[in-house]
């Protein structure tokens, strides 16, 4: 994992390196990155490795690029494909960052995020214990809401509401994990929210309007306020059937700076290629000038990482 | 992308966008979309707007005051008056810093200014308001906004002007009809790869509506930079060296057919065409036509009739 020391910087980056410059030159465009395999079959160990020789043209999809930015909100969305894999991926990324991550974790239990976890080298257990992770495991605790009195409301109090009004007591336990406090603590850096997902919730009951509210107030709060990163995944229907899942995914669009988007190849399934990965720079606080807006690319997803390279250029068909 | 203040013409062009879409008043709608992002024009319009001595009133729904003053310089931000809906809208904190009323207070609000002088209001965005408003109530304000008449009573209608940035996505053909019928300009931003077009609708009462297409990209200064169109791209010219293939040579069959091949080809009669004679040889069976026999084998249950069963045919 050497390559965990370079991306520690002011503002916690995702660097994603590629190695060789023009397709005429090396015949792949490799990037790679540490993640996780899809729900944790097989057992890999993480590896930042670097792939190829000669120039590296380093793409950061980073958060924030001075100290004094105010974070940022990654929309990671999938469509037609399981984009979990960059869940686990941000979530061991920002552990091994030191940062200080609240985890919504409403799809999958605890012990399924600490297995991945594990394989990408970070230990659930170790950083709830020691304050560095506050996990809301969506499946266990919507059991305390029924089960359990509680004098302040429950952050999944929305689950016993005929009308399940707005998302206020899951905000409150994230501004209450989330607060700086007093240097009784070691010093974690920049915090960080993590959902997974918001669809979910729409699921369960919530509306998109209510769902945009709380990431809304989780924006204002965490990332204005504490000068954290919020990162949410959203799935995509993709057909516009589901008016609500387009509303908040739209929604969530137009208020996040960086946009994550896997896709399944629109061919179909291929063994070599699991799918397509598109990023998108938007912040319109400040036009953008030249720089790269969009970017796409394939990836694998392989024992070990995942690898990206440029579209067409993937190794099993060269 | 050429230098701000090269040419004359083309710093006139760039104002031109600018003065035209500001130089009326009502409401004006900025229809952005995921692609293609809006505030940045909005803050464009916001700065002219103030360089040109206007008030300006900011309702800021969607981003925080630090994030949209930022790259304003401090005399334009000393000439915005944010008022703040970003922080605590719905009154979350309980803390009393939150506008009063929520959104529905805040807007109306907005309305009840009695300053005199030109004014720009900018609402940030519409989509917000629009997703926590009722629509008619959105509406009723908006055109209360922006009918503001002068409190002297005199005959000079104040000059507002309300810019109102709407995501596209978010909202049904429905509000998005009302809000149009309702704005003066509209300006729908789109593009192609790497540039930015902006089309420009304009609904002047007893004028035609007219229409344009102007092709900008924003400095980071938020200033405007007009283009000529989108970059073209070079055409692939056809090589004019190669020769023209004849495509009738080397054919493996024949197009045309030489006398003779002609000749014979309508002379020949085809198998199933009758003539006269062909029809009498065969219904007579000559000499040596009888070189076929059908052997017939009768079961035992079989009704063997010795009559000719065609015998009735008169030929």
């Amino acid at each position: 994992m050497d390559s965990a020391g370079s991306v520690v910087s002011v503002a916690p980056q995702l660097l994603i390196q590629s190695a060789g410059s023009r397709s005429s030159e090396c015949s792949r465009n490799s990037i790679t990155f540490s993640t996780s395999p899809l729900t944790g079959r097989s057992r890999q160990d993480v590896a930042w490795s670097r792939r190829g020789q000669s120039r590296e043209r380093s793409c950061r999809l980073h958060p924030g690029r001075r100290a004094h930015d105010p974070g940022k909100l990654t929309l990671l969305c999938d469509a037609k494909t399981d984009g979990s894999f960059l869940v686990h991926h941000f979530l061991s990324f920002y552990l091994r960052a030191n940062c200080k991550v609240c985890f919504l974790a409403l799809v999958q239990s605890f012990s399924h995020y600490n297995i991945v976890g594990q394989k990408l080298g970070v230990s659930l257990t170790v950083a709830r214990e020691r304050g560095q992770l506050v996990f809301l495991e969506g499946l266990k605790s919507s059991m305390d809401v029924f089960f359990q009195a509680h004098k302040e409301p429950h952050p999944l109090q929305f689950l016993r509401e005929v009308n399940a009004g707005n998302l206020q007591p899951l905000f409150e336990f994230v501004r209450e994990a989330l607060k700086p406090v007093d240097n009784r603590e070691p010093a974690w850096r920049c915090p960080v929210l993590l959902v997974d997902d918001l669809s979910l919730l729409l699921s369960l009951g919530v509306g998109a309007v209510a769902v945009l509210d709380f990431v809304h107030y989780c924006r204002a709060t965490v990332c204005c306020e504490f000068k954290g990163n919020v990162v949410a995944l959203v799935h995509d229907s993709g057909d516009g059937e589901d008016e609500e899942n387009d509303i908040l995914l739209n929604g969530l669009s137009h208020q996040s700076h960086l946009i994550l988007r896997t896709e399944g190849l629109s061919t179909g399934f291929c063994r070599d290629v699991h799918g397509q990965l598109k990023i998108l720079w938007r912040r319109p606080s400040q036009p953008t000038a030249q720089r790269d807006r969009s970017l796409i690319y394939q990836y694998k997803i392989q024992d070990k990482n995942v690898s990206f390279f440029a579209k067409g250029m993937s190794p099993a068909v060269l | 992308m050429t230098p701000s203040g090269s040419a004359p013409g083309e710093t006139r062009r760039k104002s031109e966008m600018l003065d035209s879409l500001l130089a009326f008043g009502g409401l004006m709608l900025l229809r952005d979309s995921v692609e293609w992002e809006g505030r940045s024009l909005l803050k464009a319009l916001i700065k002219k707007s103030a360089l040109c001595g206007e008030q300006v009133h900011i309702l800021g729904c969607e981003v925080s005051e630090e994030e949209f003053r930022e790259g304003f310089t401090s005399d334009i931000n000393n000439c915005l008056v944010y008022h703040d809906l970003f922080r605590d809208p719905l009154n979350w904190s309980k803390t009393g810093e939150a506008l009063p009323g929520g959104p529905l207070g805040a807007l109306t609000a907005m309305c009840r200014r009695t300053d005199p002088g030109p004014v720009t209001i900018a609402l940030d965005s519409l989509s917000w308001l629009l997703l926590h408003l009722p629509c008619t109530t959105l509406c009723q304000n908006l055109h209360a906004l922006s009918h503001q008449n002068s409190s002297l009573g005199d005959s000079s209608v104040q000059q507002v002007r309300v810019l109102g940035l709407l995501h596209e996505e978010l909202h049904g053909p429905g509000p998005l009809g009302a809000l149009s019928s309702l704005a003066q300009t509209e300006v729908i931003l789109g593009g192609t790869v790497g540039q930015a077009s902006a089309y420009i609708l304009c609904r002047r009462p007893q004028q035609r509506p007219t229409h344009q297409t102007n092709w900008f990209s924003i400095l980071p200064d938020f200033s405007l930079d007009v283009q000529e169109g989108p970059p073209v791209e070079s055409q692939p010219h056809p090589d004019p060296h190669t020769s023209l293939v004849d495509p009738m040579t080397h054919l493996t069959f024949n197009l045309r057919l030489s006398k003779k091949e002609r000749e014979a080809k309508d002379s020949l009669t085809l198998p199933f065409q009758f003539s006269s004679e062909k029809q009498q040889a065969l219904l007579r069976p000559g000499q040596g036509q009888a070189t076929s026999h059908v052997f017939y084998e009768p079961d035992a249950y079989d009704d063997l009739d010795q009559e000719d069963p065609d015998d009735d045919l008169d030929i």
